[in-house]
């Protein structure tokens, strides 16, 4: 591990008892939902990471405890490091605080993950969906929702879901 | 089917200012069918005469829900839905998402098929930007600039056809290596186009460069300084006209680009033009890198020997009873991950395209996030278009690159 | 009416310029706005965000007119069978012309606009009145 990144994640690890996981030479912090304003502004300040890259969540249904864990990118521009932090959330009703105080960019990527997810922001300046049309039900990237295919048609079924489509009249 | 819902202005408050609730300013809506915006962006642009006071992207009209599908899908089958994203950067799609799963399961990839990989995505740059020039010169009313790219652009489509079979889409990138072998023209091909796009680059810089029309309405519109862009997490030649010499391919070489000798253009004025300048310089650049890697094209063989990941070729399996059932495990089930997270990113035409990939010890991906550059870049154009005037917005839109496939996912 | 949506709006822009050119087969005129044009080619997949704009802007235009669908997402939902995309865009509004591909070479477009051109030869006005 370099020698920034050591003593970057050295002092999360004491400041705010994360836990560090290494792969594949990617190193990741793990943190407490209420902590990411202050590990993040720690970390932007004083070691020199001020680019989030990206910012996401993964769904892990039907584990409950916890059900999301939210993935914050972040990369050193100066020292040419990158780190990933993650927060795992329990699945009632997520939310944690938002990050756009310390990264603006952090703006249309908790959008997406309200959109996606169902993640609240507390504090964001705009909270309201982003790629679903804006009275859609349900928040896609979840497991629990259902990919919403289409079956196919073949020549056995054709005439049957020929009948259901719904085709547009002039 | 054909209700539309309509946001009223009470959900936007906190977005426009206070002179638009009064009805001091217009409420203009540059709706998604719209020919200067380079697909569907639907920007409500909060107007004072002819000035922008405030523009609100709206996006999701081209939504997808990629990443959804792909974990529907094993990993070499996802493999044909990542061409579609920023339909621009095709083999650069491919080549990220196989990157990541190539670092997830540490498979490793021959150099010839390294090689291969940075020669087609040096050209894929190079379309790029040839579609990014000609659209934006369109926009700014020089048309013939478009045909004359979209000219080039016809030979680099005939390289990745010969190569992938498919102009576009043609996945030809996969995990371990590529789908097959380039043919036999292809050295000779590729050299012709190389010997012949200089002079086409000097040719769009005759007419574009020093052109007081384009100057006119390309400098000092939409300044970004150094600051906005770290903070905004910007990347890309939007990055580097703004003064940061910054480039994956530089800070952390992928696919043995630090073989390559090669500049990063960079610029310090942050304007429109200089954006321009990057993006004219990186096209000689990408010709040099792929000069290069020709020239030191080694033989060998190009996909991994990993058979648990690589399909065997199809020669063996009527003599070896492993490889039969390699092929049999790969094409029934696919390949498994581990339960474990990996981020890779390269560098894309228009910025840091990174892929998240997380697996779960099965063959279909747990969760696959993509970084893309445009959903990033476009947030700073409320803040780059204050100010100007409505018919400079043309001209931001197409300085920033963006390309909707990537925006929407 | 230019109304390319995706990767197919790029075949398109494609078909246009000078190798495949469309302006030989008297097509080369791509109007930006609904009220003045009477062939729609829709380029790309449709979401379902998209979708009444796509039927508002159909509706927008004179008879008579004709409707493209270029490229599988705009014909069947394409490579994309999920909740975000509409699954063929005749679930919007009605298709004269298929064209298959993703995305169709710019000779396949060429051929469906000939192919609508053999159809509306076959036409006659009072169909419209």
């Amino acid at each position: 591990m370099d020698a920034h990144l050591q003593a970057a994640t050295q002092a999360i690890q004491e400041r705010f008892a994360g836990q560090v996981s290494e792969f594949r030479d990617q190193i990741s912090l793990i943190v407490a939902p209420q902590q990411i304003v202050e590990v993040c502004r720690a970390l932007k300040d004083d070691f020199g990471f001020d680019m989030l890259s990206g910012e996401t969540a993964v769904d892990y249904w039907p584990a409950q405890e916890p059900r999301f864990h939210l993935v914050y990118l972040l990369y050193s521009l100066q020292h040419n490091l990158r780190l990933t932090v993650r927060v795992p959330l329990n699945g009632n009703s997520p939310s944690l605080p938002t990050l756009e105080s310390v990264y603006p960019s952090a703006n249309w990527h908790e959008r997406e993950i309200w959109d996606m997810f169902g993640v609240r922001f507390e504090g964001h300046s705009d909270l309201r969906r982003i790629l679903m049309p804006a009275d859609w039900e349900g928040h896609p990237l979840r497991k629990d929702y259902p990919l919403g295919y289409e079956e196919v048609q073949f020549s056995f079924n054709y005439d049957e879901i020929d009948a259901r489509k719904p085709y547009a009249k002039e | 089917m054909s209700e539309t819902t309509e946001i009223t202005l009470n959900e936007l408050r906190h977005l426009v200012s206070e002179r638009a609730i009064e009805g001091d300013t217009v409420l203009l809506n540059m709706g998604p069918q719209h020919p200067s915006t380079h697909g569907v962006l639907r920007l409500l642009l909060e107007l004072d005469g002819e000035s922008v006071i405030n523009c609100i992207p709206d996006v999701g009209f081209l939504h997808t829900g990629i990443e959804k599908n792909m974990e529907a899908k094993t990993y070499v089958k996802a493999a044909v839905m990542t061409d579609r994203l920023d339909y621009l950067n095709t083999v650069g799609n491919n080549l990220v998402y196989c990157l990541a799963i190539e670092k997830l399961v540490d498979l490793d990839v021959p150099p010839r098929a390294q090689a291969i990989r940075v020669i087609l995505t040096e050209l894929q740059r190079i379309a790029s930007h040839l579609v990014w020039l000609g659209t934006h010169a369109l926009d700014l009313a020089a048309m013939s600039v478009f045909l004359y790219c979209f000219r080039e652009r016809e030979k680099i489509l005939d390289i990745i056809e010969m190569c992938g079979g498919q102009r576009m889409m043609a996945t030809y990138i996969r995990p371990g290596g590529l789908w097959r072998d380039v043919p036999v023209e292809f050295e000779d091909t590729v050299r012709q186009f190389l010997k012949i796009f200089p002079a086409r680059i000097d040719e769009y810089e005759a007419l574009l460069t020093k052109n007081p029309i384009f100057q006119d309405r390309t400098k000092k519109i939409g300044v970004l300084s150094r600051q906005d862009a770290i903070r905004w997490g910007i990347t890309g030649p939007t990055l580097r006209a703004s003064g940061v010499a910054h480039d994956l391919r530089k800070a952390q070489p992928y696919c043995g680009y630090e073989q390559y000798d090669f500049d990063i253009p960079t610029q310090t004025a942050g304007d429109t033009y200089a954006r321009y300048q990057v993006r004219m310089e990186e096209l000689r650049q990408s010709v040099r890198i792929v000069q290069q890697a020709l020239d030191k094209l080694p033989l060998g063989p190009v996909n991994s020997n990993n058979r648990k990941y690589v399909p065997p070729p199809r020669s063996e399996l009527g003599t070896s009873m492993e490889a039969l059932i390699h092929h049999f495990k790969l094409w029934t089930e696919g390949f498994s991950a581990p339960a474990a997270a990996v981020y890779v990113a390269v560098e894309s035409p228009r910025g840091e395209l990174g892929v998240y990939l997380e697996g779960n010890d099965g063959p279909k991906p747990h969760r696959v996030y993509w970084r893309t550059p445009s959903f990033v870049n476009l947030q700073i154009l409320p803040l780059l278009s204050k100010g100007h005037l409505v018919a400079d917005l043309v001209a931001l839109i197409g300085t920033v690159d963006i390309v909707l496939g990537d925006v929407d996912r | 009416m230019l109304f390319g949506l995706a990767c197919c709006a790029i075949e398109m822009m494609s078909a246009q310029a000078s190798d495949y050119d469309l302006s030989r087969f008297g097509m080369e005129l791509m109007r930006a706005s609904p009220r003045q044009s009477d062939l729609m080619i829709v380029a790309g997949r449709v979401s379902r965000k998209m979708a009444p704009v796509l039927r508002r802007l159909y509706d927008q235009m004179p008879d008579p007119k004709w409707v493209i669908s270029m490229g599988d997402c705009a014909s069947c939902g394409g490579v994309f069978n999920n909740y975000a995309i509409v699954q063929g865009v005749d679930e919007v509004v009605p298709v004269d012309v298929y064209v298959a591909g993703c995305p169709p070479r710019p000779e396949a477009l060429i051929h469906g606009i000939m192919t609508l051109h053999e159809k509306v030869r076959g036409e006659q006005i009072k169909d419209w009145a």
